[in-house]
């Protein structure tokens, strides 16, 4: 074990570094090497490092929005272009409804005291416990009967009036039926990290705000909402993960049309064949995760220590 | 209107949006499930056809040896899981704590794995323990040694092994800041009187971290009865039922055998013993707690 107290390390302190840094990138590296090659290099395994590149992989993947039509295609099976555009509107919208409602919610615990207020923050605690699988039924169920456009009374009418939808029976196989999700399922979450960061504004701010005519809505959106925009990017950096990432609640409410990245390579990724493939689509979609990291991670380890230490 | 009751009313309407919408897609789809569960109910049904059948579901959930093999290895991987991540996390947490150059850009690659879809994980990681390709057994091989069938004889440890990879971080991370944030002076003080290094570990550092550990520990077991995908992709539950975790099975109640009413039971099920654990979590801690307080009084009463 490596000795402490000294600013020079001991060498077997940098060995056990450079191996946990191996160990934690090793794999995302394994899977952006193996998009680059071909499936008879993936399974022979000759060469190693050493091996032509080729983006054959990405252009089999993308083949269904590419301008030219690869020369080793001879007909587009997966179609990736379409299921990311899909995965991109569904996270971006769910993300920004997220924030808009939960940094409201959570100014309103924070700084009103009203009638319900602590069950209120409470149960948004309890919510968070809740894992995917459980709303599966209900959700499935709920999607394709009850919140459905036919129904011309009650929770039915009223969504229709609302999202809109595509003029289909159901709020199943929209978009905005797992926007409806997503948001419900990442409130909780977002509510109770942005409190601690909405806790740290000082209220004399607000009340000088106030004192010269601002009215709430005015001091939450000019005032507040520009303080805590650490707090604003750790959140939707974490919403965004959970809407981008998510396979279960997807699968049963997407339908061919509006089907997104990861549904598309579970389905896919039991067929041998496509190997180079199958590592192309999974790597397409770790860019935008691994973008997050390498430009924000000083806010994503905020919002995970704000989740925990101040919790 | 007033302007009195306008600013009675501007907390609702800050808080109705939100409020709203975990009503009708949270709140109000959970009531639907347990009312559900006790109903013979089929995919292709509207709740209201459904015929009645009162605790028929979860008596037979209750007989079911399958389920309770799932239910098994559900605690099974979620705890080992926790365990082996709460070690390596505090442990590394521990030995890194010091002022190194580039900690930053260390932390940065620790956190990658979490960020990444579980889906990618469980192909990643399915490549790896492939018997012939991967790359565990090509090193296996390599030196000299047999290649393990990781996913067909050893399915439960592939797949903790794949959790554990994108958790520990998770609590290496949330202990690290814990640690930083510790007072510097007890620190100085125990290295003044001259506390060895694991003496400052266990008399000082741990009980001083134990406040976020716990919160930690709790947040990352609620997340471990999460997982869901990486588990699916890598052995899809199988061999047999050796990975199936509830919530795994859950969704094949639900979509393959079409026994919605049983698998919302079984969601129920699930939703009770987590709710036991996080009770639990936070009794203990209270007790904890009240128990520290006790004592320090006692001291003081004593001194």
């Amino acid at each position: 074990m490596a000795d402490t107290n000294y600013e020079r390390q001991n060498p077997a302190f940098y060995a056990l570094i450079a191996l946990l840094v191996f160990m934690s990138i090793g794999p995302v590296l394994l899977l952006l090497i193996n998009s680059l090659k071909l499936d008879v290099d993936i399974t022979s395994g000759a060469g190693g490092l050493l091996f032509m590149p080729t983006i054959r992989n990405y252009e089999t993947a993308l083949c269904d929005i590419l301008w030219y039509e690869p020369e080793h295609l001879r007909f587009c099976t997966i179609r990736f272009g379409g299921a990311f555009v899909n995965s991109l509107i569904i996270a971006l919208i769910s993300t920004a409804l997220t924030l808009i409602f939960g940094c409201m919610a959570a100014y309103a615990l924070v700084r009103f005291k009203f009638m319900g207020r602590d069950s209120l923050s409470l149960s948004t605690l309890a919510v968070r416990m809740i894992p995917p699988a459980v709303l599966l039924v209900p959700v499935f169920g709920l999607w394709n009967n009850s919140f459905c456009l036919d129904n011309d009374y009650g929770l039915g009418a009223w969504i229709r009036d609302t999202f809109g939808g595509r003029g289909d029976v159901c709020l199943a196989g929209t978009h905005s039926g797992i926007i409806l999700v997503y948001v419900a399922m990442n409130l909780p979450f977002v509510i109770w990290i942005l409190q601690s960061f909405i806790v740290q504004v000082p209220k004399s701010l607000e009340e000088a705000a106030r004192v010269d005519g601002a009215g709430p809505f005015q001091v939450f959106f000019l005032v507040v909402l520009p303080l805590i925009k650490p707090g604003l990017a750790a959140a939707s950096i974490f919403t965004f993960r959970i809407a981008w990432n998510e396979y279960l609640l997807a699968s049963a409410l997407a339908d061919r049309d509006t089907m997104t990245v990861p549904i598309l390579i579970v389905n896919n990724a039991s067929e041998f064949d496509g190997l180079g493939t199958i590592m192309a689509t999974g790597m397409l979609l770790a860019i935008p995760p691994i973008l997050f990291t390498l430009f924000a991670s000083r806010q994503i380890i905020t919002g995970m220590t704000a989740g925990a230490v101040k919790g | 209107m007033t302007r009195q009751n306008v600013s009675r009313l501007t907390p609702y309407m800050f808080i109705a949006p939100a409020a709203l919408v975990m009503i009708l897609a949270l709140f109000y789809p959970i009531g639907y499930m347990m009312w559900g569960s006790f109903r013979d109910w089929d995919p292709s049904q509207s709740i209201s056809e459904t015929e009645f059948v009162g605790m028929q579901n979860y008596v037979r959930l209750w007989m079911d040896a399958q389920f309770w093999e799932s239910f098994s290895v559900t605690l099974i991987f979620a705890f080992t899981v926790v365990a082996v991540e709460m070690f390596l996390g505090v442990g590394l947490a521990l030995l890194l704590d010091r002022n190194i150059r580039g900690m930053s850009v260390l932390r940065t690659l620790f956190i990658l794995p979490m960020m990444i879809a579980p889906v990618v994980v469980g192909l990643v990681w399915r490549y790896m323990f492939h018997q012939t390709y991967g790359t565990f057994n090509r090193f296996l091989e390599a030196i000299g040694l047999d290649g393990i069938d990781w996913l067909g004889q050893n399915p439960l440890l592939s797949v903790m092994i794949a959790d554990i990879w994108q958790w520990t971080p998770f609590i290496f991370i949330l202990s690290l800041a814990a640690l930083q944030s510790l007072p510097r002076s007890a620190l100085e003080a125990a290295r003044i009187d001259g506390a060895t290094p694991w003496q400052q570990i266990i008399h000082i550092k741990l009980p001083l971290m134990a406040p976020v550990l716990i919160v930690t520990m709790l947040l990352r077991l609620i997340d471990a009865f999460k997982v869901l995908e990486v588990i699916l992709v890598l052995t899809g539950g199988g061999p047999g039922l050796s990975t199936e975790i509830l919530a795994l099975r859950i969704a094949r109640t639900a979509r393959e055998f079409r026994e919605l009413g049983e698998a919302a039971a079984m969601s129920n099920y699930l939703l009770v013993l987590l709710m036991v654990l996080t009770l639990g979590m936070f009794a203990f801690t209270r007790w904890q707690e009240a128990r520290a307080r006790r004592l320090k009084f006692a001291a003081e009463e004593e001194g």
